[in-house]
């Protein structure tokens, strides 16, 4: 299933009200059944939006902050909340409406919905079921922490070296010119990748290749850390990865269940998928750390639960259980081997690893995607689906056309932020730490 | 006086603290260290990649003793810490020159 979204059918507005008493009966005779959310829908996607939130403070920040070095564990969580913080206020005032604006074309939505201008505790957001709709706030505070968390997921390559200051001037730029137009090629009604019908449940080229890539393109133009990779840079507690690691698989329900829009089986379907194919990727990580000679790790569980996510992400809805328990293990080994051979290899200081798990998971699961969405392997894929061969080259295209966008948005942003900011600390607060240096804290005083 | 320092794998302070009480030893210190010898330290993996430690784990145990008691303490230490394997440790002697129990003002092998 493929989300659907118009924003506003059949809704009254508070704006109709105001109007002359001939114009509203005519917009009255135009849609006389107007839809009014369920009860049960609305609170679901309510709890979804609070679980995505969960995802990022604590989730995202203790899972980022357990793997640096203790003199930076407090600027990570810092960049972590503060991005996520500041994405809340510019969705508001210009995101939601250029993601999912009034009308607009293939790449970008209309302005018109700027500064939620017209939005209403009465209008509402379609679902993927006719006739069925959520409360337009609802769809934009969901819509909200997607946003929120894929800005803060790219900070992972950055982390231990970038100003505060660049990061959120980054984080406004890459924000306005990579991922709200994205959002909308792939989710909007008119959008470009959705039109080709493009599979992306809940963000697998949106959230996962995007920042994924976006990730790889900063860290190279941000440089290594001071000491990378002569010096042990080990992670300073793996306690706090693995809390972390926890509150991303409970809150990733609310991403991909909470992405049928409705409390129903197409949820229930993502629920499932979510945890089977977590499951395998992390049994699997384990499984080929044991296969390269080395022990079953509590870090390799955690990055093979990450990977699992990422890769079913996209799948969430449009898998059997089966298939996802496959792709799962598939982009836990691809991942492996990313984090551990590609990355030593072309050098590139990718810190936390964002690109070797969500961009290539998030590609291994665009790709797998066009395969176990097929009835024959346990997919929903209905009659009327365009093929196997045919959705691959979809989910090809997207994946392609998502990595293009993202590395020269990126390459953009991360320039303005340079010019406005320097970009990095100096090599005394490096050393140092940016806890102190860039926030006057200590993460932990012993 | 003799003053024994012994550097041995944390696992085996009971040991040697049992081995020390066994001989008529009524005291010592211990305390976590961390150091290589020719085992020149160890290596750990995180997500694939290897970061070589430089320092190990270890125990260091202190006993100040009367000179009667040194050799038999330094070989119950030997027995119960050795476990055949790389790693188990060093054992040094040092002259000691002084000793004050500050409580009573007792000096010499009285104060130990």
């Amino acid at each position: 299933m493929i989300r659907k979204f118009v924003c506003g059918a059949g809704a009254l507005g508070a704006s109709m009200f105001a109007a002359s008493a001939a114009w509203a009966q005519e917009a009255a005779a135009a849609a006389p059944a107007a839809p009014t959310p369920d009860m049960g829908n609305n609170a679901w996607m309510m709890t979804s939006t609070l679980l995505v939130l969960m995802m990022i403070l604590p989730g995202l920040a203790l899972f980022y902050g357990g793997l640096v070095r203790s003199k930076n564990m407090l600027s990570v969580m810092t960049q972590v909340g503060a991005v996520a913080a500041l994405t809340m206020l510019i969705w508001v005032m210009w995101g939601y409406t250029e993601a999912f604006g009034d009308g607009g074309n293939a790449v970008i939505a209309g302005f018109g919905k700027a500064f939620l201008k017209g939005v209403t505790p009465a209008t509402t957001a379609a679902t993927f079921t006719p006739g069925v709709v959520i409360s337009e706030y609802v769809w934009v505070c969901f819509q909200m922490t997607f946003a929120a968390i894929t800005v803060a997921l790219v900070l992972g390559s950055v982390v231990e070296r970038m100003k505060f200051s660049a990061v959120m001037i980054f984080a406004i730029v890459w924000l306005t010119i990579v991922y709200f137009p994205l959002a909308h090629m792939v989710w909007a009604g008119n959008g470009y990748f959705f039109t080709k019908g493009a599979l992306d449940f809940a963000g697998g080229t949106v959230v996962h290749i995007n920042s994924g890539v976006s990730a790889l393109v900063a860290c190279i133009m941000l440089g290594k850390r001071q000491g990378y990779p002569k010096e042990p840079m080990p992670p300073h507690s793996l306690t706090m990865t693995s809390i972390g690691t926890g509150l991303l698989w409970v809150g990733w329900f609310g991403f991909n269940a909470g992405s049928a829009l409705e409390a129903n089986g197409s949820a229930a379907l993502a629920m499932m998928n979510t945890f089977v194919a977590t499951a395998s990727a992390g049994i699997f990580w384990m499984l080929i750390e044991r296969v390269m000679g080395h022990k079953a790790s509590a870090l390799g569980f955690c990055s093979g639960i990450v990977a699992g996510l990422v890769a079913v992400t996209p799948a969430a809805g449009n898998a059997g259980p089966f298939g996802a328990i496959v792709l799962g293990a598939i982009a836990s080994i691809v991942c492996y081997f990313a984090v551990s051979k590609l990355k030593p290899a072309l050098g590139y200081d990718d810190a936390l690893d964002t690109f070797g798990i969500h961009g290539i998971g998030g590609m291994i699961g665009a790709i797998g995607t066009g395969v176990v969405y097929s009835a024959a392997l346990g997919g929903p894929s209905g009659d009327s689906w365009m093929g196997m061969g045919d959705q691959i080259l979809v989910q090809l295209e997207t994946v392609g056309s998502t990595i293009v966008i993202a590395a020269v948005g990126t390459a953009i942003a991360i320039t303005v932020a340079k010019v406005l900011t320097g970009l990095r600390v100096s090599p005394e607060v490096e050393v140092e730490g940016l806890d102190l240096g860039e926030h006057g804290e200590r993460a932990y005083n012993h | 006086m003799k003053y024994v320092i012994a550097i041995i794998k944390p696992h085996k302070l009971d040991d040697v603290r049992e081995a020390l009480g066994a001989i008529g030893v009524l005291g010592m210190m211990a305390s976590e260290v961390k150091g290589f010898g020719r085992q020149k330290g160890q290596t750990e993996i995180y997500r694939g990649a290897e970061y070589a430690t430089n320092m190990v784990p270890k125990v260091k145990v202190e006993v100040a003793l009367a000179d009667s008691l040194a050799d038999g303490a330094v070989e119950a230490i030997r027995e119960a810490a050795n476990t055949g394997s790389i790693g188990d440790g060093k054992i040094f002697v040092l002259d000691l020159e002084s000793a004050l129990r500050i409580r009573t003002g007792e000096t010499g092998e009285t104060a130990l």
